[in-house]
């Protein structure tokens, strides 16, 4: 096990010296080199690589789909029900649609879901989190109770009710429910890590200096729990493309949309596996698995970074 | 004080019950469009007769207004006191409470089985893969359950049934228990319905056993850090008595916590995983309302399954005294 961890020294000292946390790449606050400092880092551990490879190939996929993709996703002109043949890879749907070109077009709609869904959620989770965390007291109980109140309530029934009762069906609509009820795993660890870092002199200082509780919150302590933020967000982009592909699955999704999980709605329906049409229900199920496997193997960098009792050893 | 930590834990539950039970009541009251219309449809198609009681019955339960608020939220207290869920669309015959009730025991049995297999082997495959951290079975390990994990259990139903059931003919195709048989405790009837959750309970244990392993890794590699381990170790016990004995012992204490919680992802999946397989239980049952926009018994099952939740969870907690002392204090 060859591994190149963070702390070991750069082979040379003009290409590794971002990877560590120096003044010299503090001095650059921008958010963009700052991701490439991250994604850098993140590089270094081979779980994580072989993640960010699966999703970079899949983002690619969903940005060329018009160049790769052999026909049209929607176009109903082949025959339906037919198998593997040399026009349709995967064969055709009971609509007679291709679905090898309906798995490269549903590339974008798993991908989008999976992450604005996990963006929101982390976006709510360093909220609630963040704010129970710095005021301890009244706020901070009801927030905790809430949070695990969102803990303990299954989250896929819970989707599903809201999906059955929201009729006006987009995409969004989905991005909306899932981040809904996947935020909480995230606000209770950054809960009790900003109830940690709340004690810490370099806060008291910035407190007793007069600056302003919104600024003390988001730029004395968040950044120094980006790996948590980056935790949450791969967690519940993982849990958003498996809860995409299950509302999908149950047709509480929009079945006008091409997705991986419309794929298997319309196999299901058409009774795929018994005409013997198992790629259809083989393929869709594939990708999201991959997907969904390679945001938890990016986590696996993430938690290494902030744990280095974790860390592989080189 | 142990008391003090029960009597909290007892209020927690009290009011966490409270707070599902009004979350259910709030759902449909805040979902856009009326269902009411669609419900009725639903029933008269079914030929059942509406009178002006059972249009009150619906529209109270779907939370068209009668009356204010306050007496509304009373009523449906009161109703569920008495197991009052009203009238099923899906099953015109029985009434939801009736449907919840013979679909039960299913689901309890198959989750609680597989939690429990699941727990049991997700937990010693992570204190080995903790133990044997960095080697190759550590490697085969985690990366097996992060696989594993991905996958969408009902997919993996799905493609166990067409390879396992449809083309080898291993497993029975569909259903709790064969065609024909009444359900009874009788040995051949429980043999038939073992046969049939053999595949439901694989797809749902697989791939719920990565949390077991990666809590318990995790916990195993924080602990095998402590003095009292390495202390062992200097004491020259075998490597299998400090790696059981004072490693796994306290490591899998974080564990029994987290078994509450994934009791709900794998109540999730089970979901599916029954409507896969046509499996009598609740999850198949929520899979049938789902598709009839069968509305009372949706609200229904999601207030039976978070109640059921909340309660395996209040269990573990009371347990969990009795495994750690310190929690008391």
């Amino acid at each position: 096990m060859t591994i190149v961890t963070t702390a070991a020294p750069p082979e040379s000292p003009g290409k590794g010296v971002e990877v560590r946390v120096g003044p010299a790449s503090e001095a650059i606050p921008t958010p963009l080199l700052f991701l490439g400092r991250a994604l850098r880092t993140l590089w270094s551990n081979r779980k994580a690589r072989v993640g960010l490879c699966i999703i970079g190939f899949d983002i690619l996929i969903a940005i060329c789909a018009p160049l790769i993709a052999p026909h049209s996703p929607t176009a109903t002109t082949f025959t339906p029900y037919s198998g593997p043949t040399a026009t349709n890879w995967f064969g055709t749907t009971g609509n007679g649609q291709d679905v090898f070109s309906q798995m490269i077009y549903g590339s974008r709609i798993t991908l989008l879901v999976g992450l604005a869904a996990g963006a929101l959620a982390t976006l709510v989770a360093v909220t609630i989190g963040l704010v129970a965390g710095y005021r301890p007291g009244a706020v901070d109980e009801v927030l905790s109770f809430i949070t695990n109140l969102a803990l303990v309530i299954p989250a896929l029934p819970l989707m599903i009710i809201l999906a059955a009762y929201l009729q006006g069906r987009s995409i969004w609509t989905i991005v909306l429910v899932v981040a809904f009820t996947s935020w909480a795993t995230g606000a209770r660890v950054i809960r009790s890590q900003a109830t940690t870092l709340r004690s810490r002199e370099y806060v008291t200082a910035a407190v007793f200096s007069g600056e302003r509780l919104f600024r003390i919150v988001f730029r004395e302590i968040l950044p120094n729990m980006t790996s948590l933020v980056a935790a949450s967000f791969f967690g519940a982009a993982t849990a958003a493309i498996l809860a995409e592909a299950s509302l999908e699955f149950l047709g509480l999704g929009n079945p006008s949309t091409v997705s991986w999980g419309t794929i298997l709605y319309f196999a299901q329906q058409q009774n795929a596996l018994l005409t013997g049409q198992w790629l259809l229900v083989f393929a869709p199920g594939l990708a999201i698995a991959l997907l969904a496997v390679s945001f938890t193997l990016v986590n696996f960098g993430v938690d290494a970074l902030s744990n280095p009792r974790l860390r592989e050893k080189s | 004080m142990r008391y003090r930590y029960l009597r909290r834990k007892v209020v927690l539950f009290v009011i966490t019950l409270w707070a599902a039970l009004t979350l259910n009541f709030l759902l449909p009251r805040l979902m856009p469009g009326s269902p009411v219309d669609a419900a009725l449809g639903k029933l008269a198609a079914a030929g059942v007769p509406i009178t002006n009681a059972e249009r009150t019955a619906i529209e109270i339960q779907l939370g068209v207004p009668h009356g204010n608020l306050i007496a509304q939220y009373w009523q449906y207290l009161t109703g569920i006191a008495h197991f009052n869920f009203g009238v099923s669309y899906s099953f015109p015959n029985e009434t939801v409470a009736q449907a919840i009730g013979s679909a039960a025991p299913w689901t309890l049995v198959l989750v609680g089985s597989t939690t429990i297999f699941a727990f049991i082997i997700g937990t010693l495959l992570g204190v080995y893969a903790g133990w044997r951290r960095g080697k190759g079975a550590d490697s085969v390990i985690t990366v097996g359950a992060t696989f594993f994990a991905g996958f969408p259990p009902f997919w993996l139903g799905l493609l166990a049934l067409y390879w396992l059931s449809f083309k080898l003919g291993w497993f029975p195709i569909k259903g709790g228990y064969s065609p024909g048989l009444t359900p009874s405790l009788s040995l051949s009837f429980l043999a038939d319905a073992f046969k049939h959750s053999i595949l439901p309970a694989l797809a749902l244990a697989i791939t719920s056993l990565s949390g077991w392993v990666f809590g318990m890794r995790n916990n195993m590699i924080n602990t095998l850090g402590e003095d009292y381990v390495t202390f062992a170790e200097a004491n020259g016990l075998r490597t299998r008595t400090v790696a059981l004995l004072y490693a796994a012992r306290n490591a899998l204490l974080p564990n029994v916590t987290a078994f509450g919680l994934s009791l709900g992802a794998i109540v999730g999946g089970a979901v599916l995983v029954e409507g896969v397989f046509g499996y009598p239980g609740l999850g198949n049952l929520l899979y049938i309302a789902v598709s009839n926009h069968d509305y009372p018994l949706m609200q229904a099952l999601f207030l039976v399954i978070t109640v059921s939740m909340l309660v395996a969870i209040f269990i573990v907690d009371l347990l969990y005294v009795r495994l750690d002392p310190r929690v008391g204090e």
